[in-house]
C-alpha cells in the first residue's frame, strides 16, 4: 500500500511541461504497443498454458510424465535472459539468419512486436500451466466423461465443459501473467520495444523526473485496475466447488499421441533448451570468469528466495482467509490493492517503498537523535519482496479456497473442529498443492528480481541477479551467461523439488474429501 | 513499539566504522573492486561499496539525507553527476591535487564533481566498404549519402542523450533538430539495444557506420582480433568541435560521514597507477593528462577532445531527450 500512496502523492504534483511532452510524443505509441502487447502475451499464455495443463492432465502420451514437470522447466528462465538469448540466437547479425539470408531465405525480423510478444509468452506461459494444472488433474476425466455422456465430441466436451469449470485458475494465472508483462523492463529493453514501462524509465532517468515517472505509473494501476476488475467480474455468481473424488484415469490420444509429445517438445525447446545452449555457449567462452564468489552470490539468492516466499506466502494465506471469511466489499478492495504490487515497475516499487522508510528513519533520528540505517535491513529486503510478490502468492491460494465447499466447513464443525484445527486438519491438506505452487511462484520471481534487490540489499548481499545487472549495465551480455545460468540452475533444483509437493497436493485433495 | 524500531534497526545492521569508507557506485563492481582493494592495501582504509543505476542511487542518497552511510557518489556519466549537484547531494571540494590532475572541461566548475576517466563516442566504420575520408563529423551522417547505411543504439541510452546535448550546447536546437532527424532518416534498421549490436550489424553487413563508445569496440577487437571495423575520430579539423567525451566520476556527498578521507580516495584516484587503473579496466581513457591510456587503447591514435565542459550534457540532458522523441529516434 505504501508505495501505491507515494505514487498517488507525487503524481499530483508533476511538471506540466514533462507531462505534456510525454502525452504528445511518447505516451501514444507507448500505450498502443502495451496494448499489444497485454493482448499478445495475455492470449498466448492462457491458451498455450491451458492446452498445455489440459494435455498434460487429462490425456495419455508418450513422455508424459517427465514433460508434466519439465514443461516448468521455463519458469526459471528470467525473461530477460530469454529475450537477450533470443535476440543474440535470432537477430539479423546471428548465425542462423545470416545462414539463411546466404540460401536467399528471408528470416522475419526478432526485433519485432510479434517477437516480443513470442519471447514472453515462452517465458510466462508456466504462470497459467502451473495454476491450471492441478484444476484439470482435480477435474480428471469425469467432467469430459459427462459432457461426452451428452453427445458431444472429446473436444467439444473439453471447451464446454472441463474449460469453464477451470476458468478461475486459468484466468488467475493469466491475471499474474498480464501484470508482469506491465512491469518487464528487461525483456522489452532488450528488444527496444517502447511501452509504459520504458517511458516511465524514460521519465525517470532521461527528463530526470520521477514526479512525471510516477504520474505514467498511475496511467499503468489504472489499466491494472481495469484487469482486476475484468477477472473478478468473469468469475462472480459462480461456484466452482470440487464435487468428490477425481479419478486419476487420462484419454488416451490413440494416432496424435505423438503430435501432443511432439507440441510439448518444441514449446520445451524454444522457452528452454535453445536458450540454455546459448547460454552454456557463452559461458563457456567466459569460463575464467567462474569462481567461489559465484557460490556466495548462490546462497544469498537461494536463502533470500526461501525466507521471503516463506514469509510471502504466511501473509498471502492471511489475506486470502480474510477475504473467504469478511466477504465485504472492503476487504475485498483492501485484498485488490495489496496485490497491485506485482504490475508495478520494479525499480519504482523500489522507490515508493524505500523513500518513505529513509525519510521516516531520517526523521526519528532528527528528533530523538538516535542513528539508523533501518533501510539497508535484510529484513526490509525480504519485506519489500513481500510486498512485490504477494499477487503472485494469493493466486494460486485464492483460487484453491474456491474450491472448498462451505458446506466442509459446515461437517466438520459439526464435529467439533473448528478455528485453527478446522483450517490445520481439513484445510491444510486440501491446500497442500497450492502452498507448493504459490512457494515455488514466489522463490523463482526472488531469484530473479533486480531492481528491489538493487535498491534495500544491506551491503555484501549481492545476488546472482545482481551479478547479471553488473555485466549487462556495461553491455557484456555474454559475460552474464553465467551468472544467469547460475540462477537457471538453482531455480531448477525447488521447481523439481516443489513440482512432487504439487503432485502429492493432487492426490492429496482426492483423499481428503473421500475420507 | 515506535522507539523500540530504530534500536531494533541498530541491531539487524552493522553501522559504518571509522576507517571505512562507503561508496555509492553505478559504476560496475568489476571495474572498480580491484581498485579499492589495491586502496585497501596501500593505505589501510577498507572501503564499501553497493552498486545500482544513477537514479535509483541518487533518489536513495536524497531519502536518506543526514543520515546517508555513502561517503562517494561515483557514476558512469556526467549528466548524472550534474543532477546529483543541482538537488544538493555533493559537497564542493577545495583541493588543488583534483584541480591539477583533471582537465577543467571534465569537472564540476564549482568543485562538487571529478571525471575520473573518459569515455569517447565516436564512429565506427566497416573497413571494406567505408574511407575514413567519406567521413567527417557526427553532423555529416545525416548526409543523403548515408541514407540504409547508418546503425544507431537507442536513444534512451544516457550516452546518446549526452552526445545529442552536446550538439544543442554548441550548433543549437533547431540545427541539432535537423541532424538528428537526419539520423533517423539514415537508419538501416530500428534502434539497438546495445552498442555491441551496433558493431554485429556492422559486421553483417546490415549498415556501414555507427556511433559507439570506444572501450566496447576495444572489448569485441580483444575477442576478435580479425574484426573489419574501424574507429573514426569526427570532428578534427579546423573547425571541428573535437570528439564526443562523457566522464565516469565522483563526487563527495554533502553529508559524507568522512570527508577528508574520501576526497584524499578521490585524489588517489586522480593520478599516477590509480587513474591509469580506473580507465585501463574498461579500455577507457584517464581523465588525468598525464597519464597514459592502456596500450591498446593508445593503439587506436590520438584525437582532440572536444573542450565543453561535460556539465553541460546534464544541464540539457531533458533537452535532448524531447528533442530525440520529437524526431522519432527511439
Amino acid at each position: 500500500m505504501l508505495p501505491l500512496g507515494v505514487v498517488a502523492v507525487c503524481a499530483v504534483g508533476v511538471e506540466r511541461a514533462v507531462w505534456a511532452h510525454l502525452a504528445e510524443h511518447v505516451l501514444p505509441q507507448a500505450l498502443v504497443n502495451t496494448a499489444w502487447l497485454l493482448l499478445g502475451v495475455g492470449l498466448g499464455t492462457a491458451v498455450l498454458g491451458t492446452l498445455l495443463a489440459a494435455l498434460v492432465a487429462l490425456c495419455e502420451f508418450p513422455g508424459r510424465r517427465w514433460l508434466s514437470w519439465a514443461l516448468l522447466l521455463p519458469l526459471a528462465m528470467p525473461t530477460y535472459v530469454l529475450a537477450v538469448a533470443a535476440v543474440g540466437l535470432l537477430d539479423y547479425a546471428a548465425p542462423l539468419p545470416s545462414a539463411l539470408r546466404a540460401l536467399g531465405v528471408g528470416f522475419p525480423d526478432i526485433r519485432s512486436r510479434g517477437g516480443v510478444i513470442l519471447v514472453m509468452t515462452l517465458a510466462l506461459y508456466p504462470y497459467v500451466y502451473l495454476v491450471a494444472r492441478p484444476a484439470f488433474a482435480s477435474q480428471g476425466l469425469r467432467v469430459l466423461e459427462v459432457g461426452r455422456a451428452l453427445g458431444m465430441g472429446p473436444f467439444r466436451a473439453f471447451l464446454r465443459a472441463s474449460l469453464p469449470l477451470a476458468r478461475p485458475w486459468i484466468a488467475g494465472g493469466t491475471l499474474l501473467v498480464l501484470m508482469e508483462t506491465l512491469a518487464d523492463f528487461g525483456a522489452v529493453a532488450a528488444f527496444n520495444y517502447d511501452t509504459l514501462t520504458t517511458a516511465i524509465y524514460k521519465a525517470w532517468f532521461g527528463l530526470f523526473s520521477l514526479d512525471a515517472a510516477l504520474s505514467v505509473a498511475g496511467v499503468l494501476i489504472l489499466l491494472v485496475l481495469v484487469l482486476l476488475t475484468a477477472e473478478s467480474k468473469l468469475r462472480a455468481h459462480r461456484e466452482y466447488t470440487a464435487l468428490g473424488v477425481a479419478l486419476p484415469r487420462r484419454l488416451p490420444l490413440g494416432r496424435w499421441r505423438w503430435l501432443a509429445t511432439a507440441a510439448c517438445l518444441l514449446v520445451l525447446a524454444l522457452g528452454f533448451v535453445l536458450p540454455l545452449v546459448q547460454l552454456l555457449q557463452w559461458s563457456w567462452t567466459h569460463r575464467h570468469d567462474i569462481g567461489m564468489h559465484d557460490l556466495r552470490l548462490a546462497v544469498h539468492s537461494v536463502s533470500l528466495g526461501l525466507v521471503a516466499a516463506t514469509m510471502t506466502i504466511t501473509a498471502a494465506v492471511l489475506l486470502a482467509y480474510a477475504v473467504r471469511h469478511q466477504a465485504d466489499r472492503f476487504t475485498q478492495v483492501c485484498a485488490r490493492l495489496a496485490t497491485l504490487g506485482y504490475a508495478l515497475p520494479g525499480a519504482l516499487l523500489a522507490v515508493g517503498l524505500y523513500v518513505p522508510l529513509a525519510r521516516g528513519t531520517a526523521f526519528i533520528s532528527d528528533t530523538w537523535g538516535i542513528a539508523t540505517t533501518v533501510q539497508t535491513s535484510l529484513l526490509l529486503l525480504v519485506l519489500a519482496y513481500g510486498v512485490r510478490f504477494l499477487a503472485v502468492a494469493h493466486t494460486p491460494l485464492a483460487a484453491a479456497l474456491l474450491r472448498i465447499r462451505p458446506s466442509l466447513d459446515e461437517a466438520a464443525r459439526l464435529h467439533g473442529v473448528r478455528g485453527i484445527s478446522l483450517i490445520w486438519k481439513v484445510h491444510l491438506p486440501l491446500l497442500r498443492g497450492s502452498l507448493a505452487t504459490a512457494m515455488l511462484l514466489v522463490f523463482v520471481d526472488v531469484m530473479k528480481e533486480m531492481p528491489i534487490t538493487l535498491m534495500t540489499r544491506p551491503f555484501g548481499w549481492d545476488t546472482l541477479a545482481i551479478r547479471v545487472f553488473e555485466l549487462t549495465q556495461e553491455g557484456e551480455w555474454a559475460r552474464a551467461a553465467w551468472p544467469s545460468l547460475t540462477i537457471v540452475l538453482a531455480g531448477l533444483l525447488p521447481v523439481l523439488w516443489l513440482d512432487r509437493g504439487i503432485d502429492a497436493g493432487i492426490s492429496g485433495r482426492r483423499r481428503a474429501p473421500a475420507a | 513499539m515506535r522507539r523500540l524500531l530504530p534500536v531494533l534497526a541498530m541491531m539487524l545492521t552493522p553501522v559504518a566504522q571509522a576507517a571505512e569508507l562507503v561508496v555509492y557506485s553505478a559504476r560496475a563492481e568489476s571495474l572498480i573492486k580491484p581498485i579499492f582493494e589495491r586502496y585497501e592495501r596501500e593505505r589501510g582504509i577498507k572501503i564499501r561499496y553497493l552498486t545500482d543505476k544513477e537514479a535509483p542511487l541518487i533518489e536513495r542518497l536524497r531519502a536518506e539525507g543526514r543520515n546517508t552511510p555513502a561517503d562517494l557518489l561515483l557514476t558512469v556519466d556526467a549528466g548524472n553527476l550534474w543532477q546529483a549537484a543541482e538537488l544538493g547531494l555533493l559537497r564542493p571540494l577545495q583541493s588543488a591535487t583534483l584541480a591539477a590532475n583533471i582537465p577543467e572541461h571534465l569537472r564540476d566548475p564549482e568543485g562538487r564533481w571529478y571525471g575520473l576517466s573518459v569515455r569517447a563516442r565516436t564512429i565506427v566504420y566497416a573497413r571494406d566498404r567505408v574511407q575514413p575520408s567519406d567521413l567527417d563529423s557526427y553532423a555529416a551522417l545525416a548526409d543523403g549519402r548515408w541514407r540504409g547505411r547508418l546503425c544507431l543504439r537507442t536513444s534512451k541510452k544516457v550516452y546518446n542523450q549526452s552526445l545529442v546535448a552536446m550538439m544543442i550546447a554548441e550548433l543549437g536546437m533547431a540545427r541539432t533538430e535537423q541532424i538528428v532527424r537526419g539520423w533517423v532518416a539514415n537508419l538501416a534498421a530500428p534502434p539497438f539495444a546495445s552498442d555491441n549490436e551496433v558493431m554485429d550489424a556492422i559486421v553483417a553487413r546490415r549498415c556501414d557506420v555507427g556511433i559507439v563508445n570506444t572501450y566496447y569496440f576495444g572489448r569485441l577487437l580483444r575477442e576478435k582480433p580479425e574484426l573489419e571495423l574501424a574507429l573514426f575520430w569526427p570532428d578534427q579539423g579546423e573547425n571541428g568541435r573535437g570528439v564526443h567525451v562523457n566522464v565516469s566520476g565522483a563526487g563527495v556527498t554533502r553529508h559524507a560521514k568522512h570527508p577528508q578521507a574520501a576526497q584524499a580516495l578521490l585524489e588517489w584516484l586522480s593520478a599516477g597507477p590509480a587513474q591509469h587503473m580506473f580507465a585501463a579496466l574498461n579500455l577507457e581513457y584517464p581523465a588525468n593528462p598525464d597519464v597514459p591510456p592502456d596500450p591498446a587503447v593508445a593503439a587506436w591514435g590520438s584525437f582532440r577532445q572536444n573542450p565543453i565542459n561535460v556539465a553541460q550534457a546534464g544541464a540539457l540532458q531533458a533537452e535532448a531527450v524531447k528533442l530525440m522523441d520529437r524526431v522519432g529516434y527511439r
